[in-house]
């Protein structure tokens, strides 16, 4: 469903995104996960059409994502920080998006709306609203029109566990339905029992993707947290051991 | 188009910022209009609130509604929504509210007391100034970074446009009198909004006897038909083509 091709992003300075390739399939849950500033936002930023790459190109549903904004009506997108006119009222966003969207009501999704009881505060603006409740408006409008695609960047960052648990099960149930999900998180165990892939990047390059079970097979670690920090261990040995190197041959010189 | 325009009009009506503007306009050329015996004379002090008043007021208020409502556009991307159409949906609703300001506040006073040609050149100028300065104004908050860079920037123009520019044209006019400078007056008029709007209504009035033969030159240019088309024209370039810079600029812009 999403094909990337050799993205390329720079802002100034930084190399923010080197080369990233990847195809993601229906049915699939990808973890992206990796160091704060590897270039996880960025990515999706890309996918959204947000963040315009310098190179390479991004296809959806086989199509290329340049000046048509159509495709963006299959994709689901929730915030890492959700930015909300401040004067507008909860229940307005909602009826402007589906305004914005115009979907038919039997085609939406109301379920986390109901769940996370998000009727009760239709009318308070949204510069009121806390932290972990604009997180639950941001979540449900992501999946409020049924969209093929969800993007979701950091979605359980605030929640408390009640809602964070809401929002894994419904992360869950659309998983069964065949919809691709993407997710980046930082806490690991919240994906354990989502997802399918993972996609590990750091320094704005994909170090590696891999199924869950050959991970789990590689490292010996069924819980994905000690998988994962086994592999960054592992890497954290390798640059030691570079370093090791460089003393040695300035040790060299000197002498 | 015009949905988006619905809303970003409710927020600026909301902000009341509009409001005062309207009421400030209505006051002052109420209490202008009244106090003159002579209504030619009220006339040249309400043209000066135009040319200078306005292109600020617009400039200012444009540039800080972008920023603030950056979360709005930021929203509005990741929606199956073109970035032309955001941006344009943008400057209708911020142009819409600030003309009907003007409208209200100028217009009916001046329909009530001076509903003469001057008047209605007034009218007319005041309209295509306000539409040049938000256009500006969107092109100015595109391109800077950050919203102080952005009002700097914006009040920069209303310097150059409406101080440094006629500053410019003096010396140059001081420093070639010995050449005809006719026909580069009015090249020079055309490379600045305020100029020409100004130019157009000292041209209704009588005092455009006092300003010798560049005055006569000029009154027999914008007098006739062909004037009026020129100064359409020249209006409307000054609309079209910052907005469609600003377009263009916003296109390519991370978010």
């Amino acid at each position: 469903m999403i094909q990337i091709e050799n993205i390329n992003k720079r802002f100034r300075k930084l190399q923010a995104l080197s080369n990233i390739s990847g195809s993601f399939q229906k049915g699939q849950v990808i973890s992206l996960i990796g160091p704060n500033g590897s270039g996880k936002t960025t990515l999706i930023k890309t996918i959204l059409g947000m963040v315009k790459p310098d190179s390479g190109k991004i296809l959806i549903d086989k199509e290329e994502i340049n000046d048509n904004p159509a495709y963006r009506a299959k994709i689901g997108y929730m915030p890492q920080i959700g930015r909300y006119p401040d004067n507008m009222k909860v229940g307005q966003l909602f009826k402007m998006m589906q305004n914005i969207r115009n979907t038919n009501v039997e085609q939406m999704d109301f379920t986390l709306i109901k769940q996370f009881e998000l009727e009760k505060i239709y009318e308070k603006p949204m510069r009121t609203l806390s932290g972990g409740t604009r997180q639950k408006v941001s979540a449900s409008l992501a999946f409020l029109f049924n969209p093929d695609i969800l993007i979701l960047d950091e979605p359980t960052a605030g929640l408390d566990p009640v809602a964070a648990e809401i929002l894994k099960e419904k992360i869950i149930a659309e998983k069964k339905k065949n919809k691709l999900i993407l997710i980046t998180s930082h806490i690991l165990s919240d994906l354990d029992e989502l997802t399918t892939h993972i996609m590990y990047m750091q320094d704005g390059k994909v170090v590696f993707i891999k199924e869950i079970e050959m991970l789990q097979e590689e490292t010996g670690e069924l819980k994905l947290g000690k998988a994962i920090a086994r592999i960054m261990k592992g890497e954290q040995f390798d640059n030691h051991w570079i370093d090791r190197i460089f003393e040695t041959k300035s040790n060299s010189t000197i002498y | 188009m015009l949905k988006l325009s619905r809303y970003v009009l409710y927020d600026i009506l909301r902000s009341k910022i509009v409001l005062a503007y309207t009421l400030f306009l209505l006051v002052v050329s109420f209490s202008m209009l009244q106090m003159e015996e002579n209504s030619s004379k009220a006339m040249l002090s309400l043209l000066n609130i135009v040319l200078i008043v306005l292109p600020l007021v617009s400039l200012i208020f444009t540039t800080i509604h972008y920023y603030n409502s950056y979360e709005f556009i930021e929203l509005m991307s990741s929606q199956p929504m073109s970035r032309k159409k955001i941006l344009l949906s943008e400057y209708a609703g911020v142009a819409i509210s600030l003309l009907s300001a003007f409208l209200i506040g100028v217009g009916i006073p001046v329909v009530l007391f001076a509903a003469n040609e001057t008047g209605f050149a007034l009218l007319f100028t005041g309209t295509c100034l306000t539409l040049v300065f938000t256009s500006l104004a969107f092109l100015a908050s595109v391109i800077a970074r950050d919203k102080a860079r952005g009002i700097g920037f914006a009040l920069l123009l209303w310097f150059y446009f409406a101080l440094i520019y006629d500053a410019i044209v003096l010396l140059i006019l001081f420093s070639f009198n010995d050449y005809p400078l006719e026909k580069l007056t009015l090249v020079l008029s055309a490379l600045n909004p305020i100029d020409l709007g100004r130019i157009f209504i000292m041209l209704k009035m009588d005092v455009s006897a006092l300003m010798g033969y560049t005055g006569a030159l000029y009154k027999d240019f914008f007098g006739n038909g062909s004037g009026i088309l020129f100064t359409v024209g020249i209006m409307l370039l000054w609309i079209i083509v910052p907005l469609w810079l600003a377009c263009r600029k916003f296109k390519r812009k991370d978010l």
